[in-house]
């Protein structure tokens, strides 16, 4: 479970990122946070697991409060977080495998890690990813070899080695072209079905959101402006999040 | 529609060409006044011709037996070169690491570490080995010693240079999968680097072969010793042989350093 209370964050410049968050987040949820952009969305998915340092208030994670957390401590919550970014974030020189075992590093002492002697359970716990994203054959390849949905799936399988009980996204579909956003939308939803691993994604397509999410949480200038169930995420409700009347360019409209 | 705009237009005034002329100005006083201060005169170099012309003459034909006399000390200065950038090299690498801003954030600990950096790139390698041949005395060591530290000046610069130029991408990922610091830097770091690095060490390791090649003048170990002697004993044609020499494996030694780097980037 992931707690926010009263989370603010302002930025140095002044700017206000969140103001007053409160929200829980249930184990094996599949949510999904919409609004513009410089709605808030990425800091709200990054102050989970401190990407971004809040300004005021506390974040909960399995009951532990990542906020306070220091050193060590901190660095076995954010092992149990998986993130996947918008541009990969992969070692564009190294191979798939050495990508997806970095994922690993948390488990194991530094001198084990850095002179790259993984245990066969971490290999295989690797193998296992890269087979359930369904790019396995990729393994040795190096990652700038891979098109931008193959990358993407290494990041998720960089998550899945990494054990993790949550996984973030943001905006994992937005250097992805409409057909590709497809296939790693499901293999995110697969996963959180089959794993039970909470996942939140920042999205902008509105459809999307619809299609895929369990609970939609939109957020304007910071702030929680809707949350709730798909089925009540009308049309009108988003125009209330957006503040205005949704964009063609805001749906996706792609069968597959 | 166009012809019934107004027919005056507003040419702007040129920006004036006054800062120009006045640059140009300074770097030709410049020039003259270092020439007149260095007591420069196109007469002395006219005057002076001939006997660079009776110079090279004498270095014609050179002569080729002395080469099998001076192969030790080509493969002296080779070896100081090899082992002062070796060790440069692996020095340099903590040293880049603590320079580079993204790396270490806090502004008290890269700024004199660049600036203790920046020191040592000033000092020329040859005042470094006349440095240490008077603590460790003649020979190659203190010449090895020497190429050392202006090997680190060299590659930790570059190399810190092109740390802030990575992609920060894969470093916060690590931050994210919850990496300490050293896993941090050899998972985000290190492989995105590591390429510039080698090819950087390689070319230390050819500007290293051309210093060493003149260490020797001040007693360095090396190739050096012998131009000094040669010249020293007015025999210009062995020495035309040892310049030969080493043009031949300084070119060899770009070529394949080249060839390499080529391949890394």
């Amino acid at each position: 479970m992931i707690e926010f209370n009263n989370v603010s964050k302002t930025y140095p410049n002044g700017v206000k990122g969140l103001s007053n968050i409160n929200l829980k987040i249930e184990e094996g949820e599949f949510v999904v946070i919409v609004g513009l952009s410089g709605a808030g969305k990425s800091t709200l998915l990054r102050s989970i697991n401190r990407l971004i340092e809040i300004s005021d208030g506390e974040i909960l994670i399995e009951g532990k409060s990542i906020t306070k957390a220091k050193g060590s401590e901190l660095r076995r919550i954010r092992r149990d977080i998986g993130m996947i970014f918008q541009s990969f974030n992969l070692v564009k020189r190294s191979s798939v495998l050495r990508n997806v075992l970095s994922g690993r590093v948390g488990y194991h002492s530094t001198l084990r890690t850095i002179l790259g002697l993984f245990p066969k359970e971490d290999v295989d716990l690797a193998f296992d990813a890269l087979d359930r994203v369904n790019i396995l054959e990729k393994a040795y390849s190096r990652a700038t070899e891979l098109s931008g949905g193959q990358q993407q799936r290494v990041s998720i399988a960089r998550a899945l080695a990494q054990e993790a009980k949550i996984i973030l996204a943001d905006e994992p579909v937005a250097s992805l072209d409409p057909l590709t956003t497809k296939q790693v939308m499901n293999d995110l939803k697969r996963i959180n079905q089959e794993l039970g691993i909470t996942t939140i994604v920042n999205l902008h397509f509105i459809d999307l959101a619809r299609e895929y999410a369990t609970r939609i949480i939109g957020l304007r200038a910071g702030e929680v402006v809707f949350d709730g169930p798909v089925s009540e995420a009308t049309d009108e409700k988003f125009s209330e999040i957006y503040g205005r009347p949704i964009k063609k360019d805001e749906l996706l409209e792609v069968e597959v | 529609m166009m012809s019934t705009q107004p027919q005056k237009r507003v040419i702007p005034e040129p920006p004036s060409k006054l800062k120009t002329y006045f640059t140009f100005f300074i770097i030709l006083l410049l020039i003259f006044g270092s020439a007149i201060q260095t007591n420069t005169s196109i007469t002395e170099l006219i005057a002076g011709f001939p006997n660079m012309m009776d110079l090279l003459v004498q270095m014609v034909p050179p002569n080729w037996s002395y080469f099998g006399k001076i192969v030790p000390a080509m493969l002296e200065t080779i070896r100081m070169a090899l082992l002062g950038t070796t060790f440069g090299a692996i020095i340099a690498i903590p040293i880049a690491l603590f320079s580079a801003s993204n790396i270490v954030k806090n502004t008290w600990v890269f700024y004199p570490v660049r600036f203790i950096l920046n020191l040592i790139r000033t000092i020329p390698d040859l005042l470094l080995a006349a440095i240490f041949v008077s603590i460790f005395g003649l020979g190659p060591l203190p010449g090895i010693l020497a190429l050392t530290i202006f090997s680190i000046g060299l590659v930790a610069k570059l190399t810190y240079e092109a740390i802030e130029a990575i992609d920060p991408g894969p470093m916060e990922a690590m931050t994210s999968v919850g990496a300490n610091k050293i896993q941090w830097i050899f998972f985000g770091v290190i492989p995105q680097v590591l390429p510039h690095y080698i090819s950087y060490v390689l070319y230390t390791f050819e500007v290293n072969i051309r210093a060493a090649a003149v260490l020797g003048l001040v007693g360095a170990g090396g190739i050096g010793l012998y131009y000094d002697r040669t010249l020293g004993f007015f025999e210009y044609d062995k020495t035309s042989s040892i310049i030969i020499f080493t043009l031949v494996v300084v070119l060899i030694i770009d070529f394949i350093s080249t060839k390499l780097r080529e391949k890394l980037i």
